[in-house]
């Protein structure tokens, strides 16, 4: 029986020949990621060192990613605080792949990573964060953990006891429309296969349509594969794979993709249509609770964000700055930008799309989560509605238990800020 | 016995348990203050130990979704509830396990606010309304680091066998 891409990947991990479903292994880590949340690891890291007599030292700090990016810069002493630990804790261990609050450096863990060409093909990669399946985007095997089970991580090198996961196959055919983007793919599978749908497998995605799509959309499509409630979603490494890695992240290696054997045996297979799709909308409070834009067109909306980890890439951008050229954003609506990272700022300003949306009224924050988590920037008053590209719409998600979240793609974001209701992009 | 103090539907996120505004308390010494912090009444009254140790929690599907924040986790370990749903959210579930959190999985219980349940390995005993129900097993990834005392001391243990090795 053949393996499936996180089975190949769990196998050469953990050093065995082959692995099959449920088997329990220890893969090691070759890229282990945190932010903020590092001053808990750092916390769990020393008590799993205590009364040991050993000198806590991580297994090696050039394997470990730590990007400064919830709360930039810092909303409140008590961040700033644990941000200071944090530095000091980088520079005691030598890590390697530290991204402090600067422009020449930062923005979002999952910007950073792919950008900075830290994750290659066929790597396993951990993360203190759960939207860390979205480096499956470039072949690799890339789940969310906790900060104990990071501690562990630093300490041994290794990912004790994990399972190995079921694969569900997707595949998507047809052409999209114009403006219907890798967001609509995303947000349309969550509604179809539910919040849980995933929970404990493996996303892997195939088919012509996945295949055209750059490396940024499949960003956007990995990101989101936890609100299935997937351990990862993973894209088989190609061609674009290997072109975003020489040209954009200026890997000068020829990297191995993974791919999955012919006979490789997934649970379960699903397909979409990717012709047939109008841009979809997850509407309050579960990002499962997915609607064509038809059926929502008109709700009046107070705040709309384009930004965070799923559409803060410069594709994204570029379709908000096209909407909005020469254009206003409606009175009554505020509009926010998050570029996902410096990079991206930088590449927005010098082809003037910062310029654009400036123009139109929007307001460009700094890159970093911003108000995707609610703890920072561009709080919700009470009963007010915010359209998002960010990828979860929890109750209180923004900050407000008492406003809604939307989540759409760009080409929604950007329509709806000239009308203040929610606008289907197609006209 | 433990008695029923909460019952929630499905898909509780983890920006319900431990909202994402607390987010930069991070020690579990003081995480349990926030737990649940928007069920205010609910907060209040843990707050004010009006709650035992030891009550339940029943939920339904996928507990514990979105967010790998282990707050979410170590907020209610701090009160020492034990949660009992129907499906957990896996990064949920590894976390309760490393922290030491008790999580049942029982797909088919039906109990209300105010039961009082019996939890043994096997199943749960609603004991008001006489009925019971089975419990699948958490995943057995998961069971060497429940029988060490958590991931700290297990982790603490391979970490010495290692330097004891070289
Ligand atoms: S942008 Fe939002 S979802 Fe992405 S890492 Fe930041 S807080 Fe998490």
């Amino acid at each position: 029986m053949g393996m499936t891409v996180a089975q190949k990947i769990l196998a050469r991990a953990a050093g065995l020949p082959s692995v099959k479903v449920g088997e329990v292994v220890e893969p090691r880590v070759d890229l282990a990621m945190s932010h903020e949340n590092a001053a808990l690891v750092m916390n769990q890291f020393l008590e799993i060192y205590k009364e040991t007599g050993l000198a806590p030292r991580v297994w090696d700090p050039a394997r470990i990613a730590i990007i400064l990016d919830h709360r930039v810069p810092a909303e409140s002493a008590k961040t700033a605080t644990n941000q200071k630990r944090i530095r000091g804790f980088v520079k005691e261990q030598g890590i390697a792949k530290f991204h402090d609050v600067r422009a020449d450096e930062g923005g979002i863990c999952h910007q950073i990573l792919p950008e900075m060409g830290y994750v290659h093909p066929g790597y396993v990669v951990v993360g203190t964060d759960s939207h860390t399946t979205s480096h499956g985007a470039l072949g690799a095997l890339a789940f969310g953990i906790g900060a104990t089970e990071m501690a562990a991580v630093w300490a041994l090198g290794s990912v004790l006891n994990v399972e190995v996961p079921d694969t569900i196959k997707v595949v998507v055919k047809g052409k999209l429309d114009a403006q219907v983007l890798p967001k609509d793919v995303i947000l349309h599978l969550i509604g179809r296969i539910s919040a849980e749908g995933a929970n404990f497998k493996v996303l892997e995605l195939h088919g012509p349509t996945i295949r055209e799509m750059s490396v940024a959309g499949r960003l956007t499509l990995c990101n989101m594969s936890v609100e299935a409630g997937a351990t990862s979603g993973i894209v088989p490494a190609d061609e674009e794979t290997a072109r975003y890695l020489r040209e954009e992240a200026h890997l000068a290696e020829t990297l191995e993709p993974v791919v999955p054997d012919a006979d490789a045996a997934y649970c379960q297979t699903v397909e979409i249509d990717a012709a047939a799709l109008a841009p979809q909308i997850a509407c309050p409070h579960t990002v499962d609770n997915v609607k064509p834009v038809t059926e929502v067109a008109g709700v009046h909306v107070d705040q709309i964000v384009i930004g965070s980890c799923t559409n803060g890439r410069l594709d994204d951008l570029e379709v908000a700055a096209r909407t909005l050229r020469g254009k206003r954003v409606a009175r009554g609506t505020r509009m926010l930008i998050f570029p996902a990272s410096w990079r991206i700022y930088r590449q927005a300003l010098q082809k003037g799309y910062l310029a654009d949306l400036i123009d139109a009224g929007a307001v460009i924050m700094n890159p970093g989560c911003g108000c995707c988590l609610g703890v920072h920037q561009g709080a919700l008053g009470d009963k007010e509605v915010a359209l998002s590209t960010t990828n979860r719409n929890f109750k209180g998600r923004m900050g407000n238990p008492n406003a809604e979240v939307y989540l759409c793609s760009p080409a929604v974001a950007a329509a709806s800020a000239l009308t203040g209701a929610i606008t289907d992009p197609r006209g | 016995m433990a008695k029923v103090v909460l019952t929630l539907g499905d898909d509780v996120s983890t920006d319900a348990i431990y909202p994402g505004r607390f987010m930069a308390t991070v020690l579990p010494s003081e995480t349990p203050q926030f737990c649940f912090a928007d069920l205010t009444e609910f907060n209040r009254a843990l707050n004010g130990k009006q709650i035992a140790k030891g009550s339940v929690i029943v939920a339904g599907n996928n507990f514990g979704c979105g967010s790998s924040r282990e707050q979410a986790a170590s907020t209610l370990k701090g009160h020492e509830l034990v949660i009992v749903a129907k499906a957990f959210a896996r990064i949920f579930l590894q976390n309760s396990a490393n922290l030491g959190l008790r999580t049942v999985i029982c797909p088919t219980l039906e109990a209300k606010e105010g039961d009082e349940l019996e939890l043994s390995a096997a199943e749960v005993q609603n004991k008001t309304s006489g009925k019971r129900f089975p419990i699948v097993p958490l995943p057995k990834a998961r069971q060497d680091v429940i029988d060490a005392g958590g991931l700290i001391a297990y982790a603490r243990k391979r970490l010495v066998e290692r330097a004891r090795r070289a």
